[in-house]
């Protein structure tokens, strides 16, 4: 008699997951935006209909094509050098969504592994690391892009190690937390006595157990760098004219409230619509990573 | 002074207390037992009115010292709450607000109740604490919960419940998180003071010989509904329902000389798992057709088709 | 207490000692030639050049160069802005109330707008009341606060005229400076009006800078209360026959509000940060427009001295936070 197959087997971690994430149903709607922002930042040489440097000076300041003296060549209308604001959305989603990407990726290898190190190596490592990561925390993020723009110049390239440079400490304590928490429990002491090596250890049998927390913070630096980089270019100190950024379009439109409010409402309407997506796939990565973390729904 | 007819409480599909009967005289001395999900602490708490919704209570007569509280506005129902029925709970500590002092709680009761304001709350506080038998009273009244320990914030939670000298005190498990030693202390004291202020004491609890030692009555509850009343000792020496004597079988006193102890098979039912029949049927070794079929009524105290008479537990 | 405070001041030295090296270092870290950076394209001989190494104590090694920094710093000495000539320490007290007054008055706001609607929502969990707070407040931190300033300086001053679209107050109040707190001093002034025209300037970049802390204390009153009203000690304060209002407030938000302070400590950060950014929309003279200039003109001793301030009010604001909640939390005063 051969056996009978299983009806059905216990769902893996990822459709575990899946089902806590789901449930949250702004994360899910969230999901889909960001994943056609994420789409449009791609495809934007592709699809955006205009070069967003190119200046049409005859048709400056042109209203949306829903407004009166709207054309649908310009469907979001132009700003007040002449540039097609569509193209320039698109464009910018991919500076923003790719300064937020760098910049996590840019902090959080660093912070997991000196979070490690501080962890694994308490007596000498941890206090001057931990000291280092306090005097960076004793600036607000804002201010600290601020000195590290001060001292390498603003600029694309800049913005991405300034706002990294910020997001470091909070990966660098959390890591550490995380495995100190990993470094009490019985298993981890079982591993060293039968002889296994530090680093093994480290990546093996630590780092899976504080993914959950680094995934939730990661979400969260990365709305948080989105936000920095438009105030860094809105400031004048990120991202430069003429390239396309949100923050830097809207410090250049502050003049034409009045006479062309779409050039100030739209990129702010893009950046808002970027950091809440992904503000709400943080909530539902939250509640469906860890029920415990402040779960209250 | 206290009278319950078919109480019930649900929780959505859940029956945790399905047709409840209790009466308890002005100054006695009642002890309700049963096991974890019997329905004993849901039905005290209904009493207080202290379900919320989602539960709902529904009761066809809920009448304690001639007021009806199945009518009784919020309002006015509070002020019987707190003063003429007061509620112990399990765990002292948790039940304390953590950021007030002691003194400060207890003087707020004071306040709310009995109009007690400053030097004079501060006094009867002070007198309550003594009477609670806690040493130091006038610097514990400065102390915050966390700083005592469990026997002495059991002993706050009594004062706190006596502040207005009320006429029935629920007891809802006071000893169940405490040390051996202490359990006993806070024993003598409930039952010290009961005496004292004549006061009706309401002791729920799951341990038999708390009750044997310590109640005038009894009533034995199972899967939400009350299987049993009598007068101690009677009822444990002489049980009527299979339940009961399934319980004091089960008691190690009564199983000296036997290799194993006499367990009862089974479990309680749960929300899906509810007879048709008596609630116990699925458990009781003298269960037949009619047990299966039909929910038993109590009669004289006992709520069984075919109540034991006559047999002594040795 | 004061055992705990000389403690944790103990504790933050290295971490101040840490921010005026940070602060010292920050000019000297840009590329190039201080002098021809701090002097631009002007082209400087030889002797000038190194006259000014000298004044500005440039040709010092660099332990003494930063010894003498501190030392400065201890005496109230935070150099000379290289565009005014005047000590920077003249020009950050003339400005800093300004500052202060609209960072504390946005804070207040969020404290109470934001407990408020967090203990509306938990209190009517799950009700179209709740969601809407949760979905607003979740719109709220996730706006830049530069745009939102924007978008309702056009509606509220542009639009309905309601409120003015700059300055702390209006042009024809010439009110004398006695706190620096325009609130205050419009007070004291005898005008009628005059602080009737303070508190509207005052309002729009209050709101606008206080909107994303109020949505972060509210969500977190909310989800803070949520968890204390499933606690025992409410049952049992309700078991004592108080009244509802009485168990939520006093029993209830007593407790909740313990996580939500030390949220706040941590908004204040933020508050900093976003000063900066409404000040610049509202032309509100303050320190945050005062540093984003000097960054523009590279007037760096007041950029150094921007950032020194900034970090050292942070670090004084989250040290109150600490002891604040050692009131607040009888549980953890024994450790200190």
């Amino acid at each position: 008699m051969s056996a009978l197959p299983l009806s059905s087997t216990p769902p893996g971690p990822l459709a575990e997951f899946w089902r806590g994430f789901s449930a949250n149903r702004g994360a899910l709607a969230a999901l889909i935006v960001f994943t056609l922002l994420a789409l449009a930042a791609l495809l934007a040489p592709w699809i955006a209909p205009h070069d967003p440097v190119q200046q049409f000076r005859q048709h400056m300041l042109t209203p949306p094509v829903w407004m009166d003296g709207g054309l649908p060549r310009f469907l979001l209308g132009t700003d007040e050098l002449g540039r097609d604001l569509l193209s320039r959305l698109l464009h910018g989603a991919r500076v923003s969504l790719g300064i937020g990407l760098a910049s996590v990726l840019l902090s959080l290898i660093p912070g997991v592994l000196l979070g490690l190190l501080a962890a694994f190596h308490q007596r000498l490592l941890a206090p001057v690391v931990m000291r280092v990561m306090d005097v960076m925390l004793a600036l607000p993020g804002l201010l600290l892009a601020i000195c590290v723009i001060t001292v390498l110049g603003p600029g694309l390239m800049n913005t991405v190690i300034a706002i990294a440079v910020g997001s470091l400490p909070e990966y660098v304590r959390l890591t550490r937390a995380a495995a100190l928490a990993e470094l009490g429990k019985d298993y981890v002491t079982a591993s060293r006595v039968a002889g296994a090596s530090t680093w093994r250890l480290m990546f093996s049998a630590v780092l899976p157990n504080c993914v959950a927390p680094l995934i939730v913070n990661a979400s969260l630096s990365f709305s948080a760098a989105i936000l920095e980089a438009a105030g860094l270019g809105f400031l004048g100190l990120g991202v430069q004219a003429p390239m396309a950024e949100w923050g830097t379009m809207l410090s250049s439109a502050r003049d034409y409230i009045v006479r062309a409010p779409w050039v100030v409402t739209l990129p702010g309407l893009a950046i808002l619509v970027s950091v809440l997506s992904v503000n709400l796939m943080g909530d539902g990565l939250r509640d469906a990573l860890d029920p415990r973390l402040k779960r209250v729904s | 002074m206290l009278e319950i007819r078919d109480l019930r409480v649900r929780f959505g599909a859940f029956p945790a207390v399905d047709g409840v009967d209790l009466d308890v005289a002005p100054g006695e001395v009642l002890g309700i037992v049963g096991e974890s999900g019997s329905g004993k602490s849901v039905s005290m708490m209904a009493l207080m009115g202290l379900i919320d919704p989602p539960g709902q209570v529904s009761a066809a007569a809920l009448r304690f010292d001639g007021h009806d509280l199945l009518t009784l506005p919020p309002a006015r129902r509070r002020r019987l709450i707190g003063k003429d029925i007061a509620m112990v709970f399990q765990d002292a500590l948790a039940s304390l607000n953590p950021s007030y002092t002691v003194g400060h709680q207890i003087e707020e009761v004071l306040r709310t109740h009995l109009g007690l304001r400053g030097a004079a709350a501060r006094q009867r506080a002070l007198e309550l604490l003594q009477q609670v038998e806690i040493p130091d009273a006038a610097s514990r009244l400065k102390a915050y919960p966390h700083e005592l320990s469990g026997g002495m914030n059991q002993r706050v939670m009594i004062a706190l419940a006596i502040a207005c000298a009320p006429k029935l005190l629920i007891a809802d498990e006071p000893t169940t998180a405490l040390d051996v030693t202490i359990q006993a202390q806070i024993m003598d004291l409930l039952l010290r003071l009961q005496r004292e202020q004549g006061m009706a004491l309401v002791m729920i609890t799951h341990d038999l010989a708390v009750v044997a030692e310590m109640a005038q009555r009894v009533a034995v509850m199972y899967a939400g509904q009350v299987v049993e009343t009598g007068a101690l000792p009677d009822v444990f020496e002489h049980p009527s329902h299979p339940y009961t004597a399934a319980l004091m079988a089960a008691i190690p006193e009564h199983n000296r000389g036997a290799r194993r102890l006499q367990a009862l098979p089974g479990i309680v039912p749960g929300a899906l798992d509810r007879p048709a029949g008596c609630l116990f049927s699925p458990r009781c070794p003298r269960a037949q057709e009619r047990c299966r079929a039909q929910r038993p009524e109590v009669v004289e105290g006992v709520r069984c088709f075919f109540p034991l008479i006559e047999e002594t537990v040795a | 207490m004061l055992n705990f405070l000389l403690r944790r001041l103990a504790a933050l030295l290295p971490t101040l000692i840490g921010v005026t090296l940070v602060a010292f270092g920050l000019i000297r870290l840009v590329p190039g030639d201080p002098i021809a950076i701090m002097m631009g394209e002007r082209a400087l001989d030889d002797a000038t050049h190194a006259r000014l190494m000298h004044e500005l104590g440039l040709d010092q090694p660099l332990w003494r160069q930063y010894a003498d920094y501190v030392g400065g710093l201890l005496h109230g000495d935070l150099g000379r802005s290289l565009v005014s000539h005047e000590p920077v320490s003249h020009e950050f007290l003339a400005l800093f109330p300004a500052t202060a007054e609209l960072a504390l008055f946005a804070l207040l706001l969020a404290i109470v707008l934001g407990m408020a609607l967090g203990t509306g929502a938990a209190l009517r969990r799950g009700s179209l009341l709740d969601q809407g707070v949760m979905g607003v407040a979740t719109v709220g931190y996730s706006m830049p606060v530069f745009w939102w300033g924007l978008i309702l300086i056009m509606f509220f001053s542009v639009g309905l005229g309601w409120t003015p679209v700059s300055g702390r107050i209006a042009v024809e109040y010439d009110v004398q400076r006695v706190t620096g707190f325009m609130l205050v001093d419009a007070a004291l002034h005898d005008e009628a009006g005059a602080w009737r025209s303070a508190l509207r300037h005052l309002l729009l970049p209050a709101l606008v800078l206080g909107t994303s802390t109020t949505a972060v204390i509210a969500r977190m009153t909310r989800s803070s209360l949520l968890e204390v009203l499933r606690e025992d000690y409410m049952r049992s304060a309700r078991a004592r026959g108080l009244s509802p209002a009485r168990v939520v407030l006093v029993h209830g938000l007593r407790n909740a509000l313990i996580p939500v302070i030390t949220v706040i400590g941590l908004k204040v950060g933020s508050l900093l940060a976003g000063a900066v950014l409404t000040e610049t929309i509202f032309s509100w003279p303050g320190i945050g427009k005062w540093l984003i200039d000097a960054i523009a003109r590279r007037d760096y001793p007041v950029v150094q001295a921007g950032i020194l301030i900034s970090a050292c009010t942070f670090i004084a604001v989250n040290l109150l936070v600490d002891l604040l909640y050692g009131v607040v939390n009888p549980r953890i005063r024994k450790q200190g």
